[in-house]
């Protein structure tokens, strides 16, 4: 039987939080998708679009510097309401470095100046001034026993509020902040993460829990199984990003988190 | 002190600033003029232009090569030139590449008498910080210049358009003026999607990469109009022909180098020679004697291999670069060679935005190397090209013979290394013999 599975993927604000990589997150689930003979939607939302989550199943949201933050953050407040509900409804989110913080309570820029958040997660977040160090380097991260890698560039330092689940814990590199050893955040379906350089491709086992999330909430137990795939390339990747983060060369800088 | 090692200019520096506290200040002072190019794209290649024609000027030229842009490296330039006296030959001309993040440090060292600023572009995040933070120094900067020097300023792009407001002296503005300039893919990264001041959206009637294009907004801000431009641009495989504009007439010229990109790095050496003084019949004959500086763009015949070196080192210029790879019919081999030093960008995940995509039907073969060869190949899976020959992860020579090893006598292999790559590509065929291609064609 040849079932016509499609999923609607959204891309949230694409021409402005793209920072680094960002796309490669669509294209990874695209093309994870269409391997497997299920149609991948991908829409890209802008500013002022007419558009709800009403028929979507995934949502990506990408890293921004702090003033692309602060551009989408009202368009973003508009559609605060409807994004709680459909996360309230298992919708599948990936929101990764900018896109994390704004889906948290709220950011203090390194201004001082606090953009509110869509309050997804418990979480806030705050840069501790221009003068202080940024979280830069490659990470390795725990994520339901296996390994994550990807890439962190972000100044603000982001806690979570007791009760909120994180991502992931933080094997190397500095994570949320440097010192719970804490990596991103997650309720329900929704994931928010540090992580950018394009973490699906890298990550596919990551990239397909997202597509299984969103293939269960549109089709129940009619839900298509997801066949293996040939990720050779994507492991060798993932391998080197390890190899990576535990180079000589980044302990050396004091990355390392104990 | 004269005696620097090939590709290893920065240490003199550090040497010698150890030694002399103070010495590049007091060697400055003696300058006649001193030009400082900074922005994200082109400054090497621009710098190296601008020394060509102001030796063809009759100047004395002091200039920092291979890169070499910290502060360190121009302390080396300057006592490198200096005899042991300390002093410097009368009319000596100061050209500095100035790194973006370190503009400041380096006009107080050296105080421009031209400041050309290219463009201001995503590149390497983790190094040198968000596109904010720079536009904030250089603003600091400007205001520790001189009050009589002059910017040469790149208006097709609006981030560097935007510095004439913040100055108050003169300026000499750039840009492409040609109609016919084919538009930017739909989809390419760029910078600049509004104005920092206004929030005003930049609208453009035509983007020829990146944000650089003929630009406005809905408030009234428009592209200023040009004082040197560049119109009636031909590209082709062994050159780039346009005719350059001066206050004082044009000229045509054609450059052994391709690309609209040779095409900006030109006006911008044209732009800071005409605020120097240098008259265009003298900047137009230097131009076309230019070869490109070693390793940005390179053609070298290896075992009678055509082979061509290109830089890449964030999204725009490698975009950039690889469109010149892309005419019709076109068809090469390829090495990729991507490192994650500390002069390459510790993160790789620009070349997610790089479009490879429109590279892959012109590529016949691929070999993969450096210390992430397996995240090129994955994106590179992703972009539809042949499965990579092979992935010799961090031995660079290996991937370099490899790839040689996989070409037919007569054809041509491009060779796309990051920074640190570029380098031992350099060294590897410094020890083949390899002879450049202009030199024996
Ligand atoms: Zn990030």
């Amino acid at each position: 039987m040849s079932a016509n599975w499609r999923l609607n993927v959204a891309v949230l604000y694409p021409e402005l939080l793209n920072l680094y990589g960002d796309r490669g997150n669509a294209r990874a689930l695209e093309r994870r998708c269409q391997a497997r003979g299920i149609d991948a939607e991908i829409t890209p939302v802008v500013i002022g679009d007419h558009w709800s989550p009403d028929d979507t199943d995934i949502i990506l949201v990408g890293g921004g510097q702090d003033r692309e933050q602060r551009r989408v953050q009202s368009d973003l407040h508009r559609r605060g309401a409807a994004l709680r509900d459909y996360i309230e409804d298992d919708g599948v989110v990936l929101a990764v470095c900018g896109g994390f913080q704004l889906f948290g309570q709220h950011y203090r820029g390194w201004d001082g100046e606090i953009m509110e958040g869509i309050a997804i997660f418990d979480a806030v977040a705050a840069h501790p001034g221009p003068s202080i160090q940024r979280c830069v380097g490659n990470v390795v991260a725990i994520w339901e026993g296996e390994t994550v890698v990807g890439f962190e560039n972000h100044g603000g330092r982001t806690y979570l509020n007791e009760g909120q689940q994180a991502f992931a814990s933080v094997v190397s590199g500095f994570g949320n902040n440097g010192g719970d050893g804490l990596e991103g955040a997650r309720r329900r379906n929704a994931f928010g993460t540090y992580l950018h350089g394009a973490v699906l491709p890298k990550n596919p086992r990551l990239a397909d829990r997202l597509i299984a999330l969103a293939l269960q909430r549109r089709y129940g137990s009619d839900a298509p199984a997801l066949s293996p795939l040939d990720d050779r390339a994507a492991l060798r990747a993932h391998a080197e990003a390890l190899r990576a983060a535990f180079s000589p060369a980044e302990s050396a800088i004091g990355r390392r988190f104990a | 002190m004269r005696s620097l090692g090939s590709g290893g200019t920065a240490l003199p520096g550090l040497v010698v600033e150890r030694l002399h506290d103070g010495a590049a200040g007091a060697l400055a002072g003696q300058l006649s003029a001193t030009a400082l190019i900074t922005g994200t794209n082109g400054k090497t290649t621009s710098a190296a232009m601008l020394a060509r024609i102001l030796r063809a000027d009759d100047r004395a030229v002091i200039h920092n090569r291979s890169g070499s842009n910290l502060m360190r490296g121009v302390t080396a330039s300057l006592v490198e030139a200096a005899s042991l006296l300390g002093t410097l030959p009368r009319r000596t001309t100061a050209v500095f590449e100035a790194d973006e993040a370190a503009l400041s440090a380096i006009a107080a060292a050296a105080p421009p008498s031209v400041a050309v600023f290219t463009n201001l572009m995503r590149d390497q995040l983790d190094r040198y910080g968000e596109i904010e933070t720079i536009a904030r120094r250089w603003t600091e900067a400007l205001g520790g210049f001189p009050g009589d020097a002059t910017l040469a300023l790149n208006i097709d792009d609006p981030l560097i358009a935007s510095l004439e407001s913040q100055w108050s002296g003169s300026s000499v503005r750039y840009g492409i003026e040609d109609p016919d300039v084919p538009p930017a893919p739909e989809g390419e990264i760029m910078d600049a999607v509004w104005d920092p001041e206004t929030q005003d959206e930049f609208r453009y009637t035509r983007r020829y990469f990146a944000q650089l294009g003929r630009w406005h907004t809905d408030a009234g801000a428009r592209r200023p109009v040009p004082q040197v431009a560049a119109d009636q641009i031909d590209n082709a495989e062994q050159g780039v022909s346009f005719t350059l504009r001066f206050p004082a007439g044009e000229r045509t010229l054609s450059l052994p180098a391709e690309g609209l990109y040779s095409v900006y790095n030109a006006l911008a050496a044209a732009a800071a020679a005409t605020a120097l003084g240098v008259p265009p019949d003298t900047i137009c004959s230097a131009l076309e004697s230019h070869q490109a500086a070693f390793g940005r763009q390179e053609d070298l015949l290896v075992n009678q291999r055509r082979v061509r070196v290109l830089l890449g080192k964030n999204p725009s210029g490698l975009n950039q670069a690889l469109r010149t790879l892309q005419a019709p019919g076109e068809r090469h081999h390829l090495l990729i060679l991507l490192n994650d030093g500390v002069a390459d960008g510790v993160d790789v995940s620009w070349i997610w935005d790089v479009d490879w995509e429109s590279q892959a039907p012109h590529c016949r073969s691929v070999v993969v190397g450096g210390d992430r060869a397996a995240d090129m190949a994955l994106r590179l899976e992703y972009a539809g090209f042949p499965a990579p020959r092979a992935e010799v992860t961090r031995d660079t020579g290996e991937a370099l013979s490899r790839a040689l090893s996989g070409v037919p006598e007569h054809e041509q292999l491009v060779i796309l290394p990051t920074y640190t790559a570029m380098l031992e590509v350099r060294q590897r065929f410094g020890r083949m013999g390899a002879s450049r291609l202009w030199d024996v064609a």
